[in-house]
């Protein structure tokens, strides 16, 4: 379990003053003209040294991304662009820190500012997000009263200002070129890449697009020095991680951990487990709606950071672990995904409108018990289809919950196609769908006597 | 930079896509939303090529080309991903090719047969789109759009009207207007991007199969860029016209009224000879009486008292033909220029005087503008486009500077107003305001109307915009030469060229009258015969212009011939009325405002008894032959012979598709003193959709010019909700004489 002394967060439940004096009492706003004095190169190498990755769901190492700024300001001016549209479903970490420690994420902009050459940066909330940006405009005010953002930010002699803009209820926008799209007052739509934000931002300008957990964490990492982040968390997932917890657990909560924690000591240690035991658990989404599930017997040893979970074929995401029992009827739930992908899809590339759809219909079929033989194989070509061939990675995000589904749990698919009707009745005539592959079996042998079969020989 | 495409190595420039590399190295690769005039949107994903070491597949079209790369589009992850793409392309659509007028030249189509599966796996209800109201011109089908979104990159970026646009997200996006129609000249140019049967053309719906038309490479008369077109027709009718693509001239465009007014073809149509008869009523005739009353006329004609003047149609050989004719009977009242004015004689005979120096191509090079007495996206709309183009380029550090004297328009891109009338220039060549702008560009361009200089301050005019363009530095480089001239009329430069102009002096001097003489000695009794070709608009006289003088009225004492196609104000108040070939009927040479000389072939006959104009006047030579003192027959009998000896006379002619090269040193000075009139610019063209014969009883056209009118006082969408019934009436008989009809 992480040590207390090792978190970032410290009010991250709230529990302490969230204003400027309890952030400076944290620590925050401490000696930071001292950071900022080591220089751009040498905030950039430590921010690189210490391993750290994105944390909006990429995980690309932020320091490489930083140096990807041009070095110089030249026609343009650069800016730094705070992605706190968090709209992932299971995710709410960045809420956390906007409402419970914004300053966290004010100093982090100010260091990352001024290691890209930015003089400006903008914070795009997720436009549901009123109590944070309440917070947040009256912690830049703060701020800026107290000569932290101005003209010489934090006495460092680095003119600084943060503005915050507010989205309107759309997910795409999340994604770093629709949010860029979104604040130049179009349609959220993402761009073509190349040109990446670096060379070609907001209004044309060098623009590096960072999460709110990613800059919010790197004061911390520069006070403390690049070691002690490398050292927690496993090798090339170092430090520290917020995880989202939901879903059939006993107590659903956000908590700062270690990356590479085993699942099962994460849920157990801070969620009070899942409800009825761990044999209860049948599922478990490890990263946000976009990343695929994951089943039990993966579940039992899985350790928590980008890389173990990539070799599963799932991935980190935003860390939002949704826990799922027997009591789910998986189908359902990832039917409901497919549904949000669907809605959410910005309509701009050709596989992602038709394809969330169809998916969707797909999965429609199937929760309802309608689903027909062709359909397995059509859902997993159609996924395939969408996955990989669409301007921004909404594609992949809509398509990879259901290829999940699919590579674990297709027998579950298989009991709701509508030949295997009979099969499918619940064992408590109640026509609702069973709930779990032991749930299959047991009605499997109930319906038994109504097969055409069995009716001739009674 | 070389790359390599499925193994052919291909070097490409700087800036190039992967997709134009593929092209270069012969490689086709399916696309929708990649159009080359257009900005990139990347969003069909129907280009998706394979490059070694890169994660997933790329899209082509926006993907930078870059030295070393590998590219394949035949390996199965590619053909895997068009045949995902077509797949969801065509899900939602709603396959009706058999009733949709795309077909047999749709891509979607093509590229499903190429690149699809062979079935659909799509066992769900379809979406279906209401349809749009995008103008008169254009009909939907929103339920087979595939968002492709081409229909919006075009109004923006090249018509310059943003009000078409994409809303909602996912599968309820829809391309709308919200209800108003477009108020764009290029809106035949959406159905043309469209890839699919969404918009089609509103006029042509239902006319007819691509299969079933003839094709015919023609040039546009409608005003004076000769944008190259080519001519779709079926049998004796002009189905449509669609652009053929000429990088200098029209690019990929054509505007409305060259696309759409060949509806006009086919109403008020002369398609016999007529004669007025002593009660005042023309009565039907034939060829042979036409022309031996018009011979007997002619023949006991002092060539004093004879006059011809040109309209804005008139192709080179016919011009030629009746100046021959005139110059056979000695007479020099000829003239091409029936809106009046002095442009291509006297002291403005200097080529570079008149024509468009710069080149239309060249509009890209300037770096500051000055338009003066004209409305370009009237009277030129594809150089409006092409002005837009170069605007949206911008120049180092900022916009183009455009600046206008003139009657203040919406023109599609930022213009400076320097006020409204001669006064202006004055200031300019105080070299004041604007002037040091111009002065300060290394390529200053300036346009003016051809129509301003039949101004009564028309050579002043002239004069003061000479020392303009020497002052600002607009001419006199060896590379640059940027005084325009922008000619509204078709017909115009060729006659000016050939000299179709009364000769030296005017007639002051005892030469030839010109346009002003001609109708001020007809209204005198001074004149026995007048010949007009293709003369509609004399003194530029539109018919629904009531508050204009009508100059058809003073040519009461005269016996006016009318050789034309049209019913229209010549004919009206002509004597005897010779039917004569419209446009698609007749090959023709035609110039065009840059001096670039142009063929037009033929695509259907002249209806009736209606002949190519050359061969009419051909045909009075020899009628007049007979006659006692009637003179020698023209010296051609074919239209070949015709232009070998136009040639011969006018070298200039015999090169096709170049700009003249005009020196700037032939045009001297001629008046010390500038005497500007305070009279206000007037637009050249009150209605960019009804300024010739046949655009006047075009009902497409009519309809344009109300939804114009309307959408401009801001109530399209109520006064043509609908877009109405095809405006083709395809009964068997249309243009034919009701012999025709009988002996068929």
């Amino acid at each position: 379990m992480l040590a207390e002394s090792d978190k970032v967060f410290r009010n991250l439940h709230g529990q302490a003053d969230w204003q400027l004096a309890g952030a400076q009492s944290r620590g925050v706003w401490q000696n930071t003209a001292a950071l900022l004095a080591q220089g751009r190169e040498e905030i950039i190498s430590k921010v690189k040294d210490s391993g750290l990755r994105g944390r909006g769901g990429a995980g690309f190492p932020t320091g490489l991304k930083w140096s990807f700024m041009p070095k110089e300001e030249g026609e343009f001016p650069h800016y730094l662009v705070i992605n706190a549209d968090e709209s992932e479903p299971g995710s709410c970490k960045d809420r956390e820190i906007l409402r419970n420690d914004p300053h966290l994420l004010l100093e982090g902009c100010l260091i990352a500012g001024f290691a890209m050459g930015a003089h400006k940066a903008y914070i795009y909330i997720r436009g549901e997000y009123w109590l944070p940006l309440q917070r947040l405009e009256e912690a830049i005010a703060e701020a800026r009263t107290a000569g932290l953002l101005g003209d010489n930010a934090a006495g460092s002699g680095f003119a600084f200002d943060i503005e915050v803009t507010r989205g309107a209820g759309a997910y795409i926008c999340g994604e770093e070129t629709a949010l860029l799209e979104s604040m130049e007052g179009k349609k959220g739509m993402p761009r073509l890449k190349p040109p990446f934000p670096a060379g070609v931002g907001l209004w044309g300008c060098p623009t590096t697009v960072n999460n709110v957990e990613t800059i919010a964490v790197v004061p911390t990492i520069l006070r403390r020095g690049s070691d002690w982040w490398s050292n927690l968390g496993r090798p090339k997932n170092t430090g520290t991680k917020i995880y989202s917890i939901s879903g059939a657990v006993e107590t659903p909560c956000n908590v700062e951990e270690e990356l590479g924690i085993p699942l099962r000591d994460l849920i157990e240690q801070h969620a009070g487990g899942v409800i009825g035991g761990w044999d209860e658990l049948q599922a478990v989404v490890p990263g946000g709606s976009s990343m695929p599930l994951l089943p039990k017997h993966i579940c039992d040893d899985l350790l928590m950071d980008f890389d173990t979970l990539a070799s599963h074929q799932s991935g980190l995401g935003t860390a939002a672990v949704i826990v799922m029992d027997k009591k789910t009827d998986l189908i359902e739930a990832v039917g409901r995904f497919a549904h949000f992908y669907m809605h959410e899809s910005c309509g701009q590339c050709t596989p992602c409108r038709e394809g969330c759809g169809w998916m969707y219909r797909i999965m429609k079929r199937f929760s309802a018990g309608q689903g027909r033989a062709e359909d397995l194989d059509l859902l997993w070509q159609v996924s395939r289809q969408v996955e990989g061939h669409t301007i921004c990675a909404f594609g992949d995000a809509a398509a990879w919950p259901i290829q999940g589904l699919m590579r674990h749990f297709r027998p579950l698919l298989e009991s709701r196609i509508v030949q295997a009707e009979s099969v499918t009745k619940s064992p408590t005539g109640e026509g609702g769908a069973p709930a779990s592959v032991e749930a299959i079996a047991s009605a499997s042998s109930a319906a038994t006597p109504a097969t055409p079969e069995a009716v001739l020989k009674d | 930079m070389k790359l390599k495409i499925n193994d052919i190595e291909v070097e490409v420039e700087d800036g190039s896509s992967v997709f134009q590399a593929c092209v270069a190295a012969g490689v086709e690769v399916p696309h929708f939303c990649y159009h080359d005039k257009l900005s990139v949107a990347g969003n069909c994903r129907m280009c998706l090529v394979e490059l070694e070491n890169a994660p997933k597949p790329i899209a082509s079209c926006a993907f930078p080309a870059a030295d070393g790369m590998v590219v394949r589009t035949d390996t199965p992850s590619v053909e895997a991903a068009r045949e995902g793409v077509m797949e969801f392309l065509l899900i939602n659509h709603p396959l009706d090719c058999p009733i949709c007028d795309q077909g047999g030249e749709c891509d979607l189509q093509d590229q499903s047969l190429g690149y699809g599966r062979g079935t659909s796996r799509f066992a769900d209800n379809k979406r279906a789109m209401p349809e749009q109201y995008l103008g008169p011109l254009i009909k939907t089908f929103m339920t087979r759009c595939i968002h492709c979104t081409r229909c919006v990159r075009f109004a923006t970026e090249i018509a310059g009207v943003e009000d078409l646009g994409l809303i909602n997200r996912g599968e309820e996006a829809e391309i709308t207007t919200m209800g108003r129609a477009l108020d764009t000249e290029f809106a035949g140019c959406l159905v043309d991007v469209c890839p699919v049967g969404a918009l089609t053309s509103a006029p042509y719906s239902f006319a007819a199969r691509p299969w079933e038309l003839n094709h015919a490479q023609s040039v546009d008369v409608s005003d004076g860029v000769g944008s190259n077109i080519r001519v779709d027709s079926r049998g004796r009718q002009v189905l449509r016209v669609l652009p053929r693509l000429h990088e200098e001239v029209n690019e990929d465009w054509i505007h409305d009224k060259a696309r759409h007014a060949i509806d006009g073809l086919v109403r008020q149509r002369l398609d016999r000879p007529y004669l007025r008869t002593p009660n005042g009523k023309l009565t039907e005739t034939n060829w042979d009486t036409a022309l031996t009353i018009l011979a007997e006329r002619m023949a006991s004609c002092e060539a004093e008292r004879m006059a011809a003047l040109a309209g804005n149609l008139a192709d080179c050989d016919s011009l030629y033909a009746l100046k021959s004719l005139f110059a056979a009977r000695g007479c020099q009242n000829i003239d091409c220029r029936q809106e009046g004015g002095e442009l291509g004689s006297g002291d403005l005979s200097a080529p570079v005087a008149w024509l468009f120096n710069s080149t239309i191509a060249g509009i890209e090079e300037a770096d500051a503008v000055l338009l003066i007495g004209c409305n370009p996206r009237d009277e030129g709309a594809l150089i409006n486009a092409r002005l837009r183009k170069r605007f949206l380029q911008g120049v180092q550090g900022g916009v183009l500077p455009i600046a206008q004297i003139g009657a203040e328009a919406d023109l599609t891109y930022a213009v400076e107003s320097l006020g409204n009338s001669p006064q202006a220039l004055e200031q300019l060549l105080a070299g004041t305001g604007f002037a040091e702008v111009l002065a300060g560009a290394d390529k200053p361009l300036i346009i003016v109307g051809a129509g301003s200089a039949a101004r009564p301050d028309g050579k002043a005019l002239w004069e003061g915009l000479r020392r303009l363009s020497e002052q600002v530095g607009a001419v006199g480089q060896s590379t640059w030469n940027g005084f325009n001239v922008l000619h509204s009329a078709a017909s115009r430069v060729g006659g000016l060229l050939m000299g179709f102009v009364p000769t030296q002096g005017g007639n002051g001097g005892k030469g030839g009258k010109g346009t002003a003489e001609i109708i001020q000695a007809a209204e005198a009794g001074e004149l026995d015969i007048l010949w007009l070709l293709g003369a509609d608009e004399l003194g530029n006289s539109a018919p629904d212009e009531n508050s204009r003088e009508n100059p058809y009225e003073k040519l009461g004492k005269t016996f006016v011939v009318y050789q034309g196609h049209h019913g229209d104000l010549g004919a009206s108040h002509a004597d005897l009325v010779l039917p004569a070939a419209a446009w698609p009927e007749k090959e023709g040479l035609y110039v065009n405002t840059e001096g670039r000389v142009q063929t037009a072939n033929r695509a259907i006959f002249p209806p009736g008894e209606a002949r190519e104009d050359w061969k009419i006047i051909r045909a009075v030579s020899g009628a007049l032959a007979k006659q006692s003192g009637g003179g020698v027959v023209l010296p051609f009998d074919t239209l070949p012979q015709l232009r070998q000896k136009l040639f011969a006379d006018h070298p200039v002619l015999a090169e096709l598709d170049k700009p003249q090269k005009a020196e700037w040193s032939q045009w001297h000075a001629t008046q010390s003193e500038l005497n500007f009139s305070q009279e206000a610019f007037t637009p050249i063209v009150p209605d960019f959709y009804r300024t010739d014969s046949i655009s006047r009883v075009s009902e497409t056209m009519a309809r344009c010019s109300a939804v114009r009118q309307a959408a401009r006082s801001g109530s399209a969408e109520q006064i043509f909700p609908q877009t109405g019934s095809p405006l083709f009436d395809l009964a068997p008989q249309e243009g034919l004489s009701p012999q025709e009809v009988e002996a068929s």
